[in-house]
């Protein structure tokens, strides 16, 4: 078989409990990213999102599912780790928010000091992470992306179906608006 | 322009050929992967100023393919010191091959060839026996993703296991 041209990817792993949510669990519309802490485009995206979230707090939730591209990017992997070991303390928005607030401090020295800093036991998440203990929960997100059309970070899906455009501001807020009055 | 339709479709039998994979003069080509599956991904150039670009994506999908036991060999018009170069700045461990001499020759064979003088962004799967089994043309400013890649090998993997029966 020969698969047309362009194709709208789908969101194959819909969002589920396994999933970091925030927002409004009824809110009407879903966006689901596909992230890479070291990023720089991520980094770029992540005001405009958090900003998104407030000026439509009750109509969208955002989700974020990591996609490290590990081989260009040598510390987005650990850093999504930490955020899942912080996630498994409850705190993984904090902890992704420092990440994308200090993209330029992922190193494990700064990136241990950055979790003390949110008080978090920075020696005992560290010691997680090197155990590897978060890598499938990781690789399961990126998989879960490769499969769904992710072909670079950042990747949107609006209520399941991918964003192809660009993350300012004012389109995030009209995609969402579309997408609440479809 | 790219040549839409002259792409090597699903059901063809897939050229064979060995290019220049590193600068040492070592050649590698789908046939010396028989019995496995073979993902070529033809593209235009090393160097895409993104960065995610589509090798890069493909190396982190590396294992992905592996469940698969499929081979991936990457394919432009670059010479070798160039694939190397990038190779090194992206990490990435799978051929990148040198259709550089004669010029885009294995390129034009599959059909993935342009009128600018670089490969087309195409992607073909071959199945173990070497027939194409999957094949797509992109925009050259189009990244394609794994995911119709990961497609292919999946049915591939469900008609090998039929057949076993």
């Amino acid at each position: 078989m020969t698969t047309p041209l362009q194709m709208t990817a789908k969101l194959r792993t819909p969002v589920g409990g396994r999933d970091h949510v925030r927002g409004p669990v009824d809110a009407p519309v879903t966006l689901v990213q596909y992230g890479d802490f070291q990023c720089r485009f991520c980094g770029a995206a992540y005001p405009n999102l958090v900003e998104l979230g407030r000026q439509r707090a009750d109509v969208v939730r955002l989700v974020y599912r990591h996609f490290p591209i590990a081989n260009v990017h040598p510390y987005a992997e650990s850093a999504a780790e930490m955020a899942e070991a912080a996630a498994r303390r409850d705190r993984f928005w904090e902890m992704h928010d420092w990440l994308y607030e200090h993209q330029d401090q992922l190193d494990p020295v700064h990136l241990s000091l950055g979790v003390a800093q949110l008080g978090l036991p920075a020696d005992e998440l560290a010691a997680e992470v090197g155990r590897q203990e978060y890598g499938d929960r990781v690789r399961q997100d990126f998989v879960s992306g490769i499969r769904s059309g992710v072909n670079g970070t950042p990747t949107l899906f609006v209520d399941d179906v991918r964003h192809d455009g660009g993350y300012d501001l004012a389109e995030l807020l009209a995609v969402v608006d579309a997408a609440a009055n479809a | 322009m790219t040549e839409l339709h002259g792409l090597i479709p699903a059901g063809s039998a897939a050229p064979d050929f060995t290019l220049p994979a590193t600068p040492e003069g070592h050649r590698t080509g789908p046939g010396r992967y028989a019995g496995r599956p073979v993902v070529l991904a033809f593209y235009p150039a090393d160097w895409s100023p993104v960065c995610s670009d589509q090798m890069s994506l493909y190396q982190a999908a590396l294992p992905e393919f592996e469940r698969y036991d499929a081979a991936l060999l990457g394919v432009s018009v670059d010479g070798i010191w160039s694939h190397r170069a990038f190779a090194q700045q992206r990490g990435i461990t799978f051929p990148l091959l040198a259709d550089f001499e004669p010029k885009g020759e294995v390129s034009r064979r599959y059909g993935a060839y342009t009128g600018q003088g670089v490969s087309a962004r195409a992607l073909v799967v071959l199945d173990p026996a070497g027939t194409v089994a999957w094949s797509q043309l992109s925009p050259d400013d189009v990244n394609p993703g794994a995911d119709g890649i990961l497609d292919a090998l999946e049915r591939l993997g469900a008609d090998r296991r039929v057949t076993a029966r």
